[in-house]
């Protein structure tokens, strides 16, 4: 297997350590099984807590018959709607409004399958596991609705339509090649493969919390919140987390673990089974998508319209914006796109990796696609065509923008130039071959953080500051930063992450991490370094400085700030069993400075695997007569598995913004975007047959044909 | 190793009873729950917490151990049937602080992201190794005659024996290189730098 390839060009004086590939600081441990993760550190005392959840989709708690189960053998106390202590709701913070999942036991109404309505608490964790089991909760039920549909009548607008409808109408009327399609996604799982959990005790009037999130300072801010507590007296810390993909801001473990320590008086560990999870982390909603594009026989688009729809929850407003997708991708003459939701009896959706990106470019470069082939121009160069000058919503010029590099230079690795285009020729045995590509972008944010860089007496420096490593490879990227930053080697480098009381930090989301934490580390070594060029020698204490980017990013130009890509795919589809096996992708990324090679191939990769997984194998599946989901497991759960992913590679070309002071733009989400499409556009190739209804299963490869006929009639 | 519970006394009950097992290289004796797992009773019982439980149903590979040598997933054996057999964990495979040839490599070639799911990769992959060596094949082995020669450990190889290991973060790429860079016994072409602090 070829070894990812490419360089990077940073617009900082650098010493070295950035750009050069090392291995994980926290690799050792974690080979031999010594990182510990939130439900392993050790509490003395500890007790155990169990989730019960709601099995009926709407209605009232009417009876929870604790009697029975407080009798059993090791139990000690049994939380619910009718004892626990009350929580405040009535915050907001960088996700919205409080999230009224958070309040749990607070009111005896369920609104959805899978609520927390109950928490055992025993001295095991047997014991707990088998009381909930035997718990009695009684529910008088409501008749429910969870059946997503873009023509539900509880559907509406979400935020602004962008862009003009009679102005796209008219384009669309004008246009020589019109593509009209509709594309749907169904509801996808996170499923990080660490559970999440939680323990927390009271030590010496703080709460003291050990959890697995994506930020333990934003964890302890809204637990302070919760329960009225001074922000000085919670601490959260999360050293090792086993993955997150949106899935882990505060979640319902944490509150329980908290509130739990608080009732027993001491310490409480409380872990979600892996069905839980299904209904308690967020999840990424299902999507319908129409997207209309309207062009000249050149190819040059006239028109983009794109309209979204998705489901949210009956309590919470979470929008799943995929039809933002388009906003500067191409430069159409009239734009219009909107998002619509439909408030369900479901949980709420959150986000996950690249939310709105993945199943948006799904649909607009599957149409991309289909438009090429309708105008008879190979979809490379008819993205080049229609390659804008400045984002076509914003009118803003880009801080960067190489799609073009990276379709060059990824065309070029994968010999693109010798692809016939037509459709279902290549035969092999029983496999119909093909490839197909697509375009990736996500937009690289950056938030206010803050660090501290301390000297030490002994000649090496510590770096304090509440990141999160969810497995990006943050803590080891950021040693890379502060080594070059104060023009020393990595290892004279300590480098502490993942306590609150390193005070705030951006969360590691919205691939916004290593950017917004790496900002503060740099301000904070420039300031050391100007504190140690005063002279002097350095106490045994160590010197201390301080950063707070607040001031630095407002200052930042406005740009369209994007990372982009190309996606390719080679597939083999089995034209006796509707088998689709995908031979090979190849990602091409421009996406700022590369600060480790080799943890940034490995999240490239991954994000790939996750568009793969999304075009073959992800769905889960809601039965109407429950509210609830049919195999809410890893078994009726498909994510890939190792036979299922192929010879991989990841590369990307230099990326420069010149007035951004970091020129990091964070890789965590760019690798699915276009993923699932140059699989789909792949598979269309292979066979002649569109795929726009994931994941392509078998029985709907099979049936394609009658169902394209179907679908034409019925239009 | 944490203080046992109160609930949990040596003495016989029906619902417990003291057991005897081997893990590493060391006998501990300790009252299990008869419900207890070998999962449970290695991360609540012995605090040998690098066995990771996924999904406790059987359905991700996390908790993959070898008892006897063999692969085994710890979430769905109970720990009183374990008396008697050598079980090897994570913690057990390195030789002091120098590591296996198999968790060099993926320190090496990155074979993991959040780290969750290495510990099972990594006894799972050693199962593989040596079943391979053993002459076993497997569902992508091209001849699977009595006499044939061994099919050589080659990627398809590697990702069909794996694939009861799900990795979520999607570090399989570079799993299947840790794996057969482990098998070939080859060091050659370290990706990454190590870098102590």
């Amino acid at each position: 297997m070829t070894v990812a390839t490419g360089t990077t060009a940073g617009n900082r004086a650098a010493g070295g350590a950035v750009g050069t590939a090392h291995t994980r600081l926290e690799g050792r441990a974690k080979v031999t099984g010594t990182a510990r993760y939130a439900g392993e550190v050790p509490f003395a005392e500890l007790a155990h807590g169990q989730l019960v959840v709601s099995t009926v989709a709407r209605g009232r708690i009417t009876a929870v018959e604790t009697d029975a189960v407080l009798a059993m053998p090791g139990v000690l106390d049994v939380l619910h709607h009718g004892n626990a202590p009350r929580l405040k709701g009535d915050y907001t913070n960088l996700l919205g409004k409080a999230d009224p999942l958070l309040q749990v036991f607070q009111q005896d109404r369920v609104p959805h399958v899978g609520w927390p309505v109950a928490l055992v608490l025993a001295e095991t964790p047997e014991q707990a596991r088998e009381a909930a089991d035997a718990l009695v909760v009684r529910y008088a039920t409501e008749p429910h609705d969870v059946a997503f549909a873009e023509t539900h009548p509880a559907g509406y607008g979400a935020g602004a339509q962008t862009g003009g409808t009679a102005e796209t109408k008219k384009a669309l009327d004008a246009s020589e090649v019109v593509v009209d399609a509709r594309y749907t996604t169904p509801e996808e799982h996170h499923h990080p493969m660490e559970p999440h959990a939680a323990m927390a005790r009271w030590d010496g009037g703080r709460l003291e919390v050990v959890d697995t999130n994506q930020g333990s300072a934003f964890v302890a801010d809204e637990l302070a919140r919760l329960f009225s507590l001074d922000a000085e007296s919670v601490r959260v810390r999360s050293e090792h987390v086993g993955g997150a993909f949106g899935a882990k801001a505060t979640r319902p473990q944490v509150v329980l673990a908290a509130m739990a320590a608080t009732v027993l008086h001491r310490p409480v560990r409380v872990v979600l089974t892996r069905r839980q999870l299904f209904s308690l982390v967020g999840y990424r909603s299902p999507t319908v998508q129409r997207v209309r594009l309207g062009a000249d026989a050149d190819g040059r688009l006239r028109a983009l319209d794109h309209q979204a729809y998705s489901a949210t929850s009956s309590f919470r407003e979470f929008i799943e914006r995929s039809a933002d997708f388009g906003r500067v991708m191409y430069g159409p003459d009239a734009y219009r796109s909107e998002n619509h939701v439909v408030p369900l009896d479901v949980p709420t959706p959150s986000f996950m990796r690249a939310p709105g990106e993945a199943p948006g470019s799904f649909a607009l470069e599957c149409a991309i696609d289909e438009l090429a082939e309708k105008c008879g121009i190979d979809p490379i160069t008819l993205r080049a065509r229609n390659e804008p000058e400045v984002g076509v919503v914003s009118g803003l010029p880009f801080s960067s923008r190489n799609l073009l590099a990276c379709f060059e230079e990824g065309a070029r690795r994968f010999g693109w130039a010798e692809r016939d285009p037509r459709p279902g020729v290549r035969r092999e045995g029983r496999w119909l071959l093909g490839t197909g590509t697509a375009a990736a972008r996500f937009p690289s944010g950056v938030a206010p953080s803050t660090a501290a860089v301390t000297a030490e007496a002994d000649g090496t420096f510590t770096v304090r500051i509440t990141a999160a490593d969810v497995g990006t490879g943050a803590r080891t990227a950021l040693a890379l930063v502060a080594a070059d930053a104060l023009e020393v080697a990595p290892e004279r480098i300590h480098i502490r992450i993942a306590d609150s009381d390193f005070g705030p930090a951006m969360v590691a989301g919205g691939s916004m991490g290593t950017r917004s934490w790496a900002w503060a580390v740099i301000e904070a070594a420039r300031a050391l370094r100007e504190k140690l060029a005063l002279g002097g020698t350095v106490p045994p204490q160590g010197l201390t400085a301080r950063a707070d980017t607040g001031a630095s990013i407002g200052a930042l130009s406005q740009k369209e700030r994007h990372s982009f890509g190309a996606q390719f795919a080679e597939v083999a589809v089995d034209v006796a069993t509707g088998e689709v096996r995908v031979r090979r992708m190849l990602g091409m990324f421009a996406a700022g400075e590369i600060v480790n090679p080799l943890t940034a191939r490995s999240q490239f990769l991954g994000g790939m695997i996750w568009g793969l997984s999304m075009a073959l194998h992800e769905e889960a599946v809601r039965d109407g007569a429950t509210g609830g989901h049919v195999g809410a497991d890893l078994a009726g759960y498909h994510i890939a598995a190792h036979a299922d992913i192929p010879q991989l590679d990841a590369g990307w070309v230099d990326d420069v913004d010149e007035d951004d002071p970091v020129g990091i733009k964070g890789i965590g989400e760019i690798g699915i975007v276009g993923a699932a499409a140059a699989v789909a556009n792949a598979v269309w190739h292979a066979t002649g047959v569109r795929h726009r209804d994931l994941p392509i299963r078998p029985d709907r490869v099979l049936t394609a044909g009658s169902t394209e006929q179907a679908g034409a009639a019925g239009a | 190793m944490p203080p046992s519970t109160p609930s949990e006394s040596s003495a016989p009950s029906p619902t417990s009873s003291g057991i005897s097992l081997r893990v590493n290289g060391e006998t501990y004796a300790l009252p299990v729950d008869h419900r207890t797992t070998l999962l449970d009773a290695l991360r609540e019982r012995l605090d040998l917490t690098g066995t990771k439980k996924g999904c406790d149903h059987g359905q991700c590979g996390a908790c993959t151990v070898l008892v006897d040598g063999r692969r085994s997933l710890a979430c769905l054996q109970l720990a009183v049937a374990t008396e008697g057999r050598e079980v090897t964990t994570i913690e057990g495979v390195a030789d002091g602080d120098q590591l296996h040839p198999v968790q060099q490599a993926f320190l090496d070639l990155d074979g993991y992201q959040c780290g969750y799911c290495t510990p099972g990769q990594i006894c799972s992959a050693l199962g593989v190794i040596e079943e391979h060596a053993a002459g076993w094949p497997s569902a992508v082995t091209a001849d699977i005659a009595p006499q044939a020669a061994p099919a050589p450990l080659d990627a398809a190889e590697i990702r069909e024996r794996m694939s009861g290991n799900l990795c979520r973060c999607g570090a399989y790429a570079s799993i299947v290189e840790a794996v057969a860079r482990a098998a070939d016994g080859s060091s050659a072409g370290v990706r990454g730098t190590e870098v102590t602090a």
